[in-house]
């Protein structure tokens, strides 16, 4: 079985995230890592591999130091990976990013596409719903548990109101949440291979992708300003001497909340 | 002259609350608003949306669109928004909501805004407020084109009451063969005790510091006694302490209650990003460099299993007396 698993590389964790005060878009000169919920995304693709034998592909969009990101996912076990670097491409919002993915996808035809729920940068990015209709495939996201066999997927699940089993024949699209496993680390043997790994770079006009759709030109956002959040006013702050409780009683109802 | 849609979305036959305070938000910002209900046998559910000011709701009504899956959805909005001229479709986040309004982007070429805090027209143009980079950057964000869509953090914005039935205009659709493929297997509901932390107006949650899972006690009768829901952080839910339904933050649920009181909570930022747009935030912990005092409206520095206790009996007796 063919996989393809989509990641991206997100500011490393530890670092102090600023954006450009110019373009509005995230400073992404600093350390970088593979997005948390992707390396589960890796895990996964890994492990139905495993199972079923095939080929896991990591796909990512980003500039050329992404490499570096997919590097870490090829020392965990992917095969290969594709990287689509293109200045063209930088600044895609959610509508131009899906189809610089789904066309690259397109190219490995995969029978299988996993995405990692939630990148940390941008928070609520819902990419692979926007490139499973690019796609035309059927998708479920938010799953916790993933089950391949016979030509179809069953994911579990997890909404507001419990969890759904959903089953989709495949080729399908998939993201995952954490809640699904515990990624692998990588191991020395498996660091040491991942240089002599397949590690291809593509650019737009090898995706046949028109310049107008990716980029700044292909989005339909844009960031007008971004500043400071207005500070919090008023707030109180007390060490317990005994009457920690008639102190919060008499704060709400000062509130007016009791 | 606009034309706005609101996706209303349902549980069984109640219209959710997040839908239906995007819509109250939606009147204020001009032109025409209607609501859209998609789902099978819905018309009842479509026509209350009038009690909460819709007068005219979209609704296609079709067995395929039982289950609560995106993809039919992205059909059926993409028929609603050819039949109705809509330049703008407004969701209220949910796991359902954010995959049909990124699926609909992609077919309609659309922009999509999440993570919607604040709605508002300047200058004639539709601006989004969003906070980005764990809220501490409060970004202007706004279109290129239309249609518009945006998902709007869930609980911004409160629904209004009255008005009477709605209109209710039916909209044929035909689904593409992919999107009717996924099917629904099976629901395993947990059982819910007490109101949903994303309608409650109080919630009481509970972190690490309760000390085990029977801590929870302390804040179910907090709740119990302040009318409210009981909401959990991340580690205590992977803990199994606490079921993942509750579980407030990043990698579960947004919530904005009227009052948040946080108990044994360090307020690490993928906290932070689930329950910062609540009203008024009490915080007790005894870490006195725990993160949420910086946020937290009142911040108690002690240990809740004394502070708790106590609290709940002089609410009781406050409401009892």
């Amino acid at each position: 079985m063919k996989i393809v698993v989509c990641v991206k590389q997100v500011p490393d964790a530890t670092a102090v995230k600023r954006l450009d005060p110019d373009t509005h878009r995230l400073d992404r000169s600093g350390e970088g890592a593979l997005n948390a919920t992707d390396v589960n995304a890796v895990e996964e693709g890994l492990r139905v591999k495993e199972a079923q034998s095939g080929e896991v592909v990591v796909l990512s969009v980003g500039p050329p130091k992404a490499q570096e990101s997919l590097r870490k996912a090829l020392a965990m076990g992917a095969d290969r990976s594709v990287l689509v670097a293109d200045d063209a491409a930088a600044g895609s919002d959610l509508v131009a990013t899906s189809v610089v993915l789904a066309r690259a996808i397109e190219r490995e035809a995969p029978e299988l596409v996993l995405f990692g729920q939630q990148a940390s940068d941008g928070d609520g990015a819902v990419l692979w719903a926007a490139v499973a209709d690019r796609l035309g495939r059927p998708m479920v996201s938010q799953v916790a548990e993933l089950t391949v066999a016979d030509g179809t997927v069953t994911g579990k699940r997890q909404t507001e109101f419990g969890y759904d089993l959903i089953r989709l024949p495949l080729p399908a699209v998939v993201a995952v949440s954490d809640a699904i496993n515990e990624p692998r680390y990588p191991s020395l043997k498996g660091i040491m291979g991942a240089k002599t790994k397949p590690q291809e770079t593509l650019t737009l006009a090898d995706l046949g992708v028109d310049p107008g759709q990716a980029g700044t030109a292909g989005s339909r956002t844009t960031v007008r300003s971004a500043v400071p959040p207005p500070p919090k006013s008023g707030q109180v702050r007390l060490e317990d001497d005994g009457s920690a409780a008639e102190k919060i009683v008499e704060f709400l109802v000062e509130k007016r909340l009791i | 002259m606009t034309t706005t849609l609101v996706f209303l979305e349902h549980d069984g036959d109640q219209l959710v609350r997040g839908g239906l305070g995007v819509l109250a938000k939606a009147a204020t910002l001009g032109g025409d608003v209607a609501g859209v209900v998609l789902g099978h046998g819905v018309a009842d559910v479509a026509a209350s949306a009038g009690s909460h000011g819709a007068s005219v709701v979209f609704v296609v009504d079709d067995p395929a669109l039982a289950a609560p899956l995106p993809q039919p959805r992205v059909d059926a909005l993409e028929a609603v928004v050819a039949a109705s001229g809509a330049d703008t479709v407004l969701f209220a986040s949910s796991v359902l909501a954010a995959d049909v309004a990124a699926g609909l982007a992609a077919r309609l070429d659309a922009g999509l805004n999440w993570d919607v805090t604040d709605l508002r027209v300047e200058g004639g143009e539709l601006v989004a407020s969003r906070p980005a980079l764990g809220d501490t950057v409060l970004a202007e964000v706004s279109w290129t084109s239309t249609p518009r869509l945006a998902l709007v953090r869930s609980g911004t914005f409160d629904p209004v009451e009255g008005g009477g039935p709605a209109e209710v205009r039916n909209v044929d659709v035909t689904f593409r063969d992919f999107s009717t493929q996924a099917v629904l297997v099976e629901r395993l509901q947990e059982a819910a005790s007490g109101p949903s932390i994303e309608d409650a107006d109080v919630i009481v949650a509970g972190g690490r510091g309760l000390g085990a899972p029977e801590g929870f006690g302390l804040c179910e009768e907090l709740a119990e006694a302040l009318g409210g829901a009981v909401a959990a952080t991340r580690a205590v839910v992977d803990a199994g302490w606490y079921p993942y339904s509750t579980q407030v933050g990043q990698t579960g649920k947004n919530v904005t209650p009227k009052l948040y009181v946080a108990l044994g909570i360090s307020g690490a930022i993928q906290h932070k990003v689930g329950m910062q747009g609540s009203g008024t935030i009490v915080a007790v912990n005894k870490d006195p460099n725990a993160p949420i005092f910086d946020f937290a409206d009142l911040g108690v520095v002690g240990d809740l299993h004394q502070i708790a206790p106590r609290l709940t009996e002089l609410v009781k007796a406050r409401k009892a007396g």
